[in-house]
């Protein structure tokens, strides 16, 4: 009853959707409407601590060696640190805007994660060239993070960091998908499959 | 009929661009999912579901877009409409 790989790749990509969409809205309507209601207040953050959360089963059920172990794990590390953090931020538990960073940080290191656990060249098969397009999108993506926490009113920051979930949305939901650039590009990856 | 009642019926709503964006980010997006599922059929088990397991027909990338997108509209969007004009109206 276990699902297959492709199919936590793409529910994970409906997650970062919506939390893409929560993000632009409030990066549209700015943080003091967004947060007039409270649950909407806490909803990106708590999405982005549920997000790491369950990347610790994917972890222990979906990795077939230990880099790849090691890499979902410093994802749901990050991801549930990032979270954690946000929302001690709109509770007001933390209050100094460095603590942003630790967003502009999860961003670093899943990157660095994605590039390191990716043994091949960009071009040799259709995962290989996600993992690369994934994990330099985060690394120079840290941008906006990192602008938040320094300029938290930022729109362009606000804009580029809601964008980013997008795209990584989108990235994933390319997964096991069967368009030329996605599929076999080297013979030694093996015959073409869906 | 109430003349006050009748005169506040008559005021047009002026949408400013700010909620026409939000109040389009969901149909946007359901739309992506609607084109999307045109543009690559295949990945929509639900239309040729037979040999396939609960995991391949229950988790549809296009549908999921599309979910997403309603689900945005319908749960988060109205609430934050009003408190968007509630906030505007309080700034005029």
């Amino acid at each position: 009853m276990q699902p297959p790989a492709e199919h936590v790749h793409w529910l994970f990509a409906t997650g970062l959707l919506l939390l893409g969409l929560c993000l632009l809205a409030e990066a549209v309507v700015g943080t003091e409407v967004w947060r007039r209601r409270a649950w909407r207040a806490y909803l990106w953050p708590g999405l982005a601590f549920a997000l790491g959360v369950f990347m610790w089963p994917v972890m222990t059920f979906y990795t077939n060696s230990t880099i790849h172990m090691l890499a979902h794990g410093a994802w749901a590390e990050v991801l549930m640190l990032a979270g954690a953090v946000e929302l001690a931020l709109v509770r007001g538990k933390l209050h100094h805007p460095a603590w942003r960073l630790a967003m502009a940080s999860a961003f670093l290191v899943s990157g660095a994660a994605f590039l390191v656990h990716e043994q091949n060249a960009w071009l040799f098969q259709r995962s290989a060239f996600l993992h690369h397009l994934l994990g330099w999108t985060l690394v120079l993506a840290a941008v906006f993070p990192l602008v938040r926490s320094v300029r938290p009113r930022s729109q362009t920051a606000a804009a580029g960091f809601a964008l980013t979930f997008v795209v990584l949305a989108v990235f994933l939901y390319c997964d096991r998908d069967v368009a030329p650039v996605f599929g076999h590009i080297s013979p030694l990856a093996g015959p073409p499959h869906r | 009929m109430n003349a006050e009642l009748v005169s506040e019926l008559e005021v047009p709503r002026h949408r400013t661009a700010r909620a026409r964006f939000v109040s389009a980010l969901g149909p946007a997006t359901a739309l992506a999912g609607v084109i999307w599922a045109i543009v690559q059929p295949y990945r929509l088990t639900i239309l040729h579901p037979g040999g396939y397991g609960f995991w391949w027909l229950a988790v549809e990338p296009p549908l999921l877009v599309i979910g997403v997108g309603l689900l945005f509209y319908f749960a988060i969007v109205p609430g934050l409409l009003e408190d968007l004009e509630e906030r505007d109206a309080a700034a005029r």
